[in-house]
């Protein structure tokens, strides 16, 4: 399953503010749910979101069952410095997912 | 009546039955022209895709690649069309090279015409031939996410072309779509023109109501949560009428879909769409 589409910049300027969106492969099974005999679906969903730049935390979120599935993340930071951007999902049933994006800072 | 006499008793005999049978024929007359003047089909030129009913976030969620959750269902479908499965050894890319090219346009003029079954196709079995007869593999099972991925990787090589139904096999298929379109079923009553049709732009529930054409199948609906086929959207409709639904790949929904096809002819296919 791909896992992750990600959008951000290839080129910023310094100091500009720059928008990232993310979205995540999941189905977020609520544990909420019942099969057509009545027993329980388990809870399966993303718990948490947290996005590095050059290794140092600028965005994370805790996820929660009435979040829909395949989870949107859009946020903005400051294009400091050229480098990496890092994305990290993680969840129910050792559910761990990372994707990354290089920016270039002029 | 006070005077508790016949009305008709004033006229000459045999005249007032004469004259309450023309009104009643007049009447009668006009009734059926006006039901067949609001059940008659769209005009090609108020014909909207549904993407036009959509809130400005919707939309925006369907255009950009990086937000559309259909295409994930697409770069699955990549994978899937590279890699070699069945008996034959064979991918759909060992027989059709790129789907770039060779699948261009394909996914707007299906439900196509299949020689060997004398009968239209839809994609999804389109799909399932292929692997049963050419791959040997086992075919892929109604609304499976793999099976979603194909039709989705294919149908995106169409976005933006102009849907086609202009092969004439098709023509007695259409009409049994279109005869499907217009019945009355379900504890409803209700025909698909009721709502498509007579009503469309009106609401539903507070739900604007669809000209339903099948512009951005396989789409992703915000409230299935996932990526479904036009069988599926049928399915829905036919519950909310309480009608009794058809099998997964019952000729019923290949008849709806290639009418469906050539009601919205000539609109731009919208793969993999998003709607509310």
């Amino acid at each position: 399953m791909a896992s992750a589409l990600i959008n951000v910049p290839t080129k910023a300027k310094r100091g500009e503010i720059i928008a990232i969106k993310t979205l995540i492969s999941h189905h977020m099974e609520t544990g909420f749910r019942h099969t057509e005999t009545g027993v329980p679906i388990p809870r399966d969903i993303v718990t948490r979101f947290v996005a590095t730049y050059n290794g140092e935390e600028i965005f994370s979120a805790q996820l929660y069952p009435a979040i829909a599935a395949n989870p949107f993340i859009t946020f903005s930071t400051v294009a400091t410095e050229s480098g990496t951007l890092e994305f990290k999902w993680t969840g129910d049933n050792g559910f761990a997912a990372t994707e990354q994006a290089k920016i270039i800072v002029e | 009546m006070s005077d508790g006499g016949d009305p008709l008793a004033s006229l000459p005999p045999g005249q007032g039955r004469s004259f309450v049978l023309i009104a009643a024929t007049v009447i009668v007359t006009l009734l059926s022209t006006t039901l067949s003047v609001l059940t008659g089909d769209i005009p090609v030129d108020k014909r909207s895709s549904t993407y036009e009913q959509m809130s400005a976030d919707t939309k925006a969620m369907q255009d950009e690649d990086t937000a559309n959750p259909g295409m994930l269902w697409v770069l699955d479908g990549e994978v899937a069309w590279r890699t070699r499965t069945g008996a034959a050894g064979r991918s759909c890319a060992d027989c059709h090279g790129e789907a770039s090219s060779t699948m261009k346009g394909v996914a707007a003029r299906y439900p196509a015409f299949d020689t060997k079954r004398s009968a239209p196709v839809d994609m999804e079995e389109r799909i399932n031939i292929c692997r049963t007869e050419h791959q040997r593999a086992p075919a892929l099972a109604f609304e499976s996410k793999e099976l979603l991925a194909l039709s989705a990787y294919v149908a995106r090589q169409s976005r933006g072309m102009p849907i086609e139904s202009s092969d004439a096999r098709l023509t007695p298929f259409i009409a049994a779509g279109r005869d499907i379109f217009e019945r009355r079923q379900g504890q409803l009553n209700l025909a698909c023109v009721h709502c498509h049709n007579d009503n469309w732009g009106q609401k539903l529930a507070g739900v604007p109501i669809p000209q339903g054409h099948p512009t951005g199948y396989p789409l992703y609906r915000l409230e299935w949560q996932t990526l479904g086929s036009l069988q599926r959207r049928l399915r829905n409709c036919l519950i909310g009428m309480r009608a009794e639904i058809y099998p997964y790949g019952a000729p019923e929904y290949v008849a709806l879909e290639t009418f469906l096809m050539w009601r919205a002819r000539g609109m731009p296919m919208e793969s993999p769409a998003v709607r509310p």
